[in-house]
């Protein structure tokens, strides 16, 4: 899920404050089609992935596009709307009771050694990282992969190239709400969905993509699993439900010394 | 009477040495001018002396005392002021306000800034545009707005980046005779970076050529134009002696 | 500007007699409106002004609040001692924020994320400190009083609504002098370019400290009149985000940096979302949301097509119907 927001500040450089209300839509839609299909939620991954694409795409192109020469905090501020309309949106069509999918293998664990881990967990892991490596090749491997990291590097000189920046840009917009269905459908079996749950995730797929690095994908992968890890100590130590003002404290840090983050690079 | 003395000034940046051991002096009510080509350092030795920067090694006075290290406000605060390459105007803000800002330096009050800042329009020719915003002016008008607000500062001495550039030839002696006035009767010292020679020829006693970071020339127009070093390193150049 | 002068005074009267020609609904709505109305304001200052971009202002409200709240609930201090802490604390706060952000140069959506963070930061930490409150909230004495009791600032509807309406007419001046002062200058310099503000002799540093601490100091007053009207105070809610967000629609929508956006911004809105609620009710529906998502769609229609905010399109206007 940082993945996808990584990408987005890092290429467009906006910043996408509606990400977690749009990874709240993907585990309704999740929730939806499990209660009227029946379908595994990492079954909904691909067809949810696709259809989020689609909605990036025509909500970079219609609605940010424009926007791109003007001042930072207008961008900024287009997105808190939506980010509004959408996490009230949901609030009117499902109501504000927690929602949640039922799968068989939920409680499930494996034995690896002494550790017990969730089955669910595990599957979510793998989805990630799956996701992860299929991006990576295409930053890397494809024309249009690298296309896009021309544009992050060098807005007008990929114009000058003849780049379709627009193009580009509502692309990887599309390419991040793609990741983000897919994080919506694995966290759907570990969290019950309410529709207040945007700004939470947000604010996390921040810290980790600013502790990470922006732009550096692998920095949002070391981003999660430290934020992750660590939220999990602090659980250990401090108070559980006092373990996000851990991670806000450890954004503060970062933005103040580092703001590039571990494995990104000085913008 | 030395109001300006760089000794020994160096500036890296990441490996590239931008400005390498340079000295010189501009004496009180000179007008000194600094050419070379362009990514000689020329700009970089204007922030350094600005404040913007700071040396990594060496030393600037101003009046005496050492400003090098200083912020920028601070370093306008003693005196100096600087126009920037790429003008810098207060787009929202009308043209008056944009000099008040500079005026409220020195003034007890709003009102006081607002006379002065009155005053230095009509110098500079644009009193009629005073109440228009500061985007709606043209390029030449944008610079003459540029050096009205540092001059609002009450600079001693002033720091001209390229003032000249992309004015025509009517428009660039106009300025030259501007500045040969505040330098005769207000003894406002200059030292600007050109490349066009029209101008510097005109305004400047005496010129400073840097190339590479490095001084490799100092002298009176006449001396610097003859100089073997400077010939080579703009030979190929178009040079409007 | 004799046209001008006479609406004003006409606004004047008009705010001035409504306790006496609106009921107690209308009442209520109004002292919303001033509510919002002052509070977007003072983060106008913050960000019309020094042209930094606050989403975490809920943090000045919910300090303010506690602070005037825990003096009056735990010692029984009244709120007008309460009121210097609360302004106090948050200065140092707004300070702290400040210093950390343009010492180490945040600006930007750095910034904006930095006091997200620490209001989000705040509002974790309070739903853990016992001693006021917790989670479950503190509540504050309702003393239903007829009569207007200045020292405790405790009375009927009326009384909240005279003195918040005096807040924003407090406010209102302020900005209106700060504007055409040497500060308002050298704010609006900074806005525009720092660089060149910098070569003009401006201590940006200072004068950005200066925008913020007026801010939150001004914020935290709207705290402590929201603990003492509200009577409770939730940290879940008053850190919430969508406090920050609500706080920041008035401004923008009306106009950032004007002097008017702010109330302009915040009547309306709140204006057209009870008008929302109440016909909805009128056909028997009540959603959960709607208010919300109508601020959301304002917000997006406002920021694509009028960027500058409602105001100045409209005095424009006026200017021209002269």
């Amino acid at each position: 899920m940082a993945l996808g927001l990584s990408v987005i500040f890092g290429v467009v450089r906006v910043v996408n404050f509606a990400h977690g209300e749009m990874m709240t839509v993907a585990m309704y839609a999740a929730t939806i089609l499990f209660a009227a299909l029946g379908l595994d939620p990492f079954l909904c991954m691909l067809p949810a992935a696709a259809a989020f694409f689609a909605f990036g795409y025509a909500l970079q192109a219609m609605l940010v596009n424009p926007f791109i020469t003007r001042p930072e905090h207008s961008q900024f501020m287009l997105l808190v709307a939506v980010a509004i309309i959408l996490s009230n949106a949901l609030l009117m069509v499902f109501g504000p009771d927690a929602r949640s999918v039922q799968v068989d293998y939920q409680l499930d664990t494996f034995e690896i050694g002494k550790l017990l881990v969730d089955k669910a967990r595990l599957y979510g892991a793998a989805a990630a990282i799956a996701a992860a490596s299929v991006l990576f090749l295409f930053f890397r491997k494809t024309r249009t992969g690298k296309a896009i990291r021309a544009c992050a590097d060098n807005h007008l000189g990929a114009r000058i190239v003849g780049l379709n920046v627009k193009r580009l840009y509502s692309l990887t917009f599309g390419l991040g709400a793609a990741c983000v269905a897919v994080a919506g459908c694995a966290l759907v079996l570990l969290v019950d969905v309410t529709p207040s749950l945007g700004p939470y995730y947000t604010l996390l797929a921040f810290v980790i993509v600013i502790v990470g690095g922006l732009g550096s994908m692998g920095g949002a992968l070391l981003g999660g699993v430290l934020i992750g890890v660590s939220e999990a100590l602090a659980g250990l130590f401090i108070d559980p439900s006092a373990k996000s003002m851990f991670s806000f404290a450890l954004l503060i840090l970062v933005l103040l010394f580092r703001p590039q983050g571990l494995l990104g690079s000085k913008a | 009477m030395t109001l300006l003395a760089l000794r020994s000034v160096s500036k890296s940046f990441r490996g590239l040495r931008a400005v390498r051991d340079v000295s010189f002096q501009v004496a009180e009510g000179a007008i000194v001018g600094l050419i070379g080509p362009n990514g000689a350092g020329k700009t970089t030795l204007f922030s350094l002396v600005a404040g913007a920067l700071s040396p990594d090694a060496g030393e600037i006075a101003f009046a005496g005392r050492p400003i090098h290290g200083l912020h920028p406000h601070q370093v306008c605060a003693a005196g100096i002021g600087r126009t920037f390459q790429i003008v810098k105007p207060f787009a929202a803000l009308t043209v008056r306000d944009n000099v008040v800002v500079g005026a409220l330096l020195r003034t007890r009050s709003a009102a006081d800034a607002r006379r002065v800042a009155d005053g230095i329009l009509d110098q500079l020719d644009l009193g009629a545009k005073r109440h228009l915003p500061a985007g709606s002016l043209t390029l030449p008008e944008r610079k003459r707005l540029e050096v009205a607000r540092a001059l609002a500062t009450r600079p001693r001495l002033l720091l001209l980046d390229e003032v000249m550039a992309g004015l025509r030839p009517t428009e660039c002696d106009e300025m030259v005779l501007l500045f040969r006035e505040l330098n005769r009767s207000d003894g406002l010292t200059v030292l600007l970076i050109e490349h066009v020679m029209r101008a510097v020829m005109a305004l400047a006693a005496r010129i400073v050529v840097l190339h590479h970071g490095q001084v490799i020339a100092q002298g009176t127009p006449a001396e610097v134009v003859r100089d073997p070093a400077v010939l080579e390193c703009y030979l190929g150049e178009e040079a409007e002696i | 500007m004799n046209r001008a002068g006479a609406a004003l005074a006409v606004l004047a009267a008009l705010l001035m007699a409504l306790p006496a020609l609106a009921g107690p609904y209308a009442l209520s709505v109004a002292t919303l409106i001033l509510y919002f109305a002052y509070t977007g304001q003072a983060w106008n200052v913050m960000m019309g002004f020094a042209g930094q971009l606050s989403l975490g202002h809920a943090l000045y409200v919910g300090v303010g609040g506690y602070a005037a709240g825990a003096l009056f609930y735990h010692y029984g201090i009244g709120p007008w001692a309460g009121l210097w802490l609360a302004m106090l604390l948050c200065v140092a706060l707004g300070a702290a924020i400040g210093f950390l952000a343009f010492r180490f140069g945040i600006s930007g959506v750095y910034f904006a994320l930095l006091t997200i963070a620490s209001a989000e930061f705040t509002r974790i930490g309070f739903d853990h400190l016992g001693w006021l409150g917790g989670p479950g909230g503190m509540f504050l004495k309702v003393a239903q009083r007829d009569a207007w009791d200045l020292v405790n600032f405790r009375g009927p509807p009326v009384m909240y609504y005279y003195a918040i309406l005096l807040f924003c007419v407090f406010a209102f001046a302020l900005c209106f002098v700060l504007s055409k002062s040497k500060a308002g200058y050298y704010w609006q310099a900074i806005r525009e370019d720092e660089d060149a503000a910098r070569a003009l002799g401006i201590d940006t540093f200072r004068w950005k400290m200066l925008a913020v601490m007026l801010s939150s100091a001004m914020t935290s007053v709207s705290g402590v009149f929201f603990a003492f009207y509200y009577n409770n105070l939730f940290p879940e809610q008053i850190f919430n985000i969508s406090r920050s967000i609500e706080i920041i629609l008035g401004p923008v929508i009306g106009g950032v940096g004007t002097l008017f956006g702010p109330v302009l911004g915040a009547a309306l809105l709140t204006l057209l979302s009870e008008g929302i609620t109440e016909s909805l009710g009128a056909i028997g529906l009540d959603i959960p949301g709607v208010k919300q998502l109508f601020y959301g769609a304002v917000l997006l229609a406002i920021v694509m097509f009028l960027p500058g905010g409602l105001w100045p399109a409209l005095s424009s206007r006026l200017r021209r119907a002269k």
